[in-house]
């Protein structure tokens, strides 16, 4: 039997900022829920089932927001799920969510993703005082930057690419109404100018700590019909998984991120990535990991990611638009932006991205990663009906 | 060499708190600052119902509801189960039991302790009433426990409350604290306790030949147990690194330094530490390093150059 074909249908988020005092968790998952019903013009009735995902517990205390958030989420007497994939999670959620609906396990999936930064504590929760274990010596940025140099002695890139990304980045935000940062007096020279936190990384180029959430209405073939804007389909999902650390690993292009996108590729029927797919949304936390993803997602040979970034492939109005939304540099609620870049990319193939639309795009990627490069999630979504 | 029968493997206790804060929104802001000021709020819920304490979505049709009422201080116990050894932190340091209490004009129960003699003066049924703390500041902890209370249930219900106080309770701060026990198990304890006699050991696999440093005692890629113990170093290869220019908390290490990853001869992977003995600019890939070691120190304080010609990228660019 074939699979139901998943096509998404609604899309809510919440306009991202540094801190929501004025909702409890939620209140802001609520909020982007709502949207994303409102979107598909749907009641909660409509929905059979929910699934969550957030960052790791210890991110925001012992909580277990699968049984807190139920009823914000209108999952009384439904199933409800939790995703549980550090960084990742906000994509596997919405792939775990599309599976419930390709199994036709069930018709319509609310699938949901948040992370409340302002009441939450990342780097404590991700630096526990393990007894007898040698503390990392660095902040956040300690633990990217050498695979950054690493990348840069590899393939030679210049010093700038970094900054030139985070400029993109931060000047594609200004066209996102939802993005946290909206820096109107962002200029190259600022970037360039910013403090150098960890060398190689600098200030400019860090992502930024958010409140946010971020919701989607997954359906299938008669769903997608009563839909009153187009839908998404998704042509192609994959998860894969690799240790944090072992004997081998390539922290600049991660096998587990080749294997994911390959699979993403084949399902979707993507034989040249670079040509066939109009804009990618990609977890870039810190700017360097623009080039480093564009090789390890076959957009670019090995050593050459950076020169599509120098070359302004990537910029909104190139011919590979990276990060139309201003992405993970300009909006991190941690747990959400895997699933922000998941619904990014669905915008863009609904021709609903507004200021930051990819004109006439028909097919892009969504792309989360997580953990020491330890999770991959990636999804292609299509304008079309998948055929086949 | 093989691994002798294991030692005593290491335990530790391991601590992790935190106080996290958290916002409450419109409907336990109310409800938090009602109980300061003596007054416990519930919610109506869409069937009528009364939740108390009050919740922002309607836990039957999920739509979001708000309007507040108040209901009595006193009430009845739905179920319970006797406390007999408090855990620090709980609402009374004294045996107790933990009870459901449908307050006068509430549809539901709340959680919360009574205090009671013991297990027989408590029973599902028993009309108590809240004791109110004598500092309260907009959380639960404004009632202390409930105590039994001899006065039949009041007839007045929920009455409408608007919710509104001065001052109001925006957000409450909620100290986290796990205990645990940790032990790194065999292949760290081994590790560790070399540590001690300033040798670095890891593990091979016996599939890959790889050597694990620290070992884990599993290869994470052959899915094989590591038994093989190998002395690594002492010197190493820098293999990447980065400058770190901004004090990280709980750090107490001048800025700027240089955070490297270190592939020592003979491991499989690069471990982490800090370069010193030369200046942070004149660290680079390839460097050869020796760890230097301090009284009292568990690990290296940091790694220095040995002399040596800097290796050549070939040699170590598989362990980045």
């Amino acid at each position: 039997m074939n699979k139901e074909p998943v096509a998404v249908v609604g899309i809510g988020q919440t306009k991202h900022v540094a801190a929501r005092h004025d909702v409890s968790i939620a209140g802001l998952v609520r909020e982007a829920a709502v949207r994303a019903l409102a979107d598909a013009e749907l009641t909660w009735a409509d929905i059979d089932a929910v699934v969550i995902g957030k960052a790791p517990d210890f991110f925001e205390g012992v909580m277990m927001p699968e049984l807190y958030l139920a009823d914000a989420l209108g999952a009384v007497g439904k199933p409800m799920l939790r995703v549980h994939t550090a960084g990742s999670v906000g994509g596997s959620t919405a792939l775990v969510a599309a599976n419930l609906v390709a199994a036709r396990v069930h018709r319509t999936v609310l699938t949901l993703a948040f992370e409340k930064q302002s009441e939450s504590n990342a780097m404590w929760g991700l630096s526990l005082p393990v007894p007898f274990q040698q503390p990392l010596l660095a902040g956040a940025g300690g633990f990217f930057a050498p695979h950054v140099r690493a990348y840069m002695r590899r393939t030679g890139a210049p010093d700038a690419v970094g900054s030139l990304v985070a400029y993109k980045d931060r000047r594609n935000a200004l066209k996102n109404p939802y993005a946290h940062l909206h820096e109107h007096d962002i200029t190259l020279e600022k970037v360039q100018a910013s403090p150098m936190l960890w060398d190689p990384i600098r200030y400019s180029e860090t992502c930024p700590s958010s409140d946010g959430a971020c919701a989607m209405v997954l359906t299938g073939r008669a769903g997608a019909a009563r839909s009153p804007k187009p839908p998404a389909w998704v042509h192609g999902g994959a998860m894969r998984s690799e240790p944090t650390l072992f004997a081998g690993k390539d922290f600049v292009s991660p096998q587990a991120g080749r294997d994911c996108a390959a699979d993403v590729y084949r399902q979707a029927g993507i034989t040249d990535p670079r040509r066939e797919i109009d804009a990618v949304e990609m977890y870039v936390p810190f700017s360097w990991y623009e080039p480093m993803w564009l090789e390890n997602l076959g957009f670019a040979e090995e050593g050459e990611g950076w020169k599509l970034t120098e070359a302004g492939v990537t910029e909104l109005d190139g011919d590979l638009p990276v990060n139309p939304s201003g992405g993970v540099l300009s909006t991190n609620p941690i747990g959400a932006s895997g699933m922000i870049r998941f619904a990014e990319a669905a915008l863009q193939v609904r021709g609903q991205a507004g200021e930051h639309q990819v004109p006439g795009a028909r097919r892009a990627m969504g792309h989360a990663y997580g953990g020491g490069a330890q999770f991959f999630a990636m999804w292609l979504v299509g304008a079309q009906e998948p055929t086949g | 060499m093989t691994a002798a029968s294991p030692p005593e493997v290491l335990r530790a206790p391991l601590v992790v708190e935190f106080p996290f804060t958290r916002s409450l929104g419109p409907v336990q802001g109310a409800f938090l600052t009602g109980l300061r000021e003596r007054v416990v709020l519930g919610v109506k819920a869409s069937d009528g119902r009364v939740v108390v304490p009050p919740v922002e979505y309607d836990p039957v049709t999920s739509e979001e509801v708000r309007e507040l009422v108040e209901v009595a201080a006193t009430g009845t116990v739905t179920t319970w189960a006797w406390n007999d050894r408090p855990r620090p932190n709980q609402p009374l340091g004294t045996p107790f039991a933990w009870v459901l209490v449908k307050l006068d004009g509430a549809d539901t129960a709340l959680l919360h302790a009574l205090d009671a003699p013991g297990p027989d003066a408590v029973h599902t049924g028993l009309r108590v009433r809240v004791r109110w703390a004598a500092e309260r500041t907009g959380a639960i902890t404004d009632i202390a426990c409930f105590e039994p209370d001899e006065t039949p249930a009041a007839a007045t219900g929920a009455t409408p409350h608007d919710g509104v106080f001065q001052d109001a309770v925006t957000g409450i701060v909620a100290e986290a604290r796990l205990d645990y026990v940790y032990s790194p198990g065999r292949a760290q304890t081994a590790y560790i306790n070399a540590l001690s006699q300033r040798r670095i050991v890891g593990e091979r696999c016996p599939s890959c030949h790889k050597v694990y440093v620290p070992p884990r005692g599993a290869c994470p890629t052959c899915g094989v147990a590591t038994t093989d113990r190998v002395e690594v170093g002492p010197a190493g290869t820098v293999t990447t690194f980065c400058i770190v220019n901004i004090k990280a908390k709980n750090l107490d290490i001048d800025v700027p330094y240089v955070y490297a990853h270190i592939a020592l001869d003979g491991a499989g992977l690069a471990l982490h530490g800090r370069i010193g003995g030369i200046p942070y600019d004149q660290v680079r890939m390839g460097l050869r390093v020796e760890p230097v070691w301090t009284e009292g120190g568990r690990y290296p304080d940091h790694y220095r150059p040995t002399g040596e010609p800097d290796a050549d990228y070939e040699a170590y660019k598989e362990l980045i």
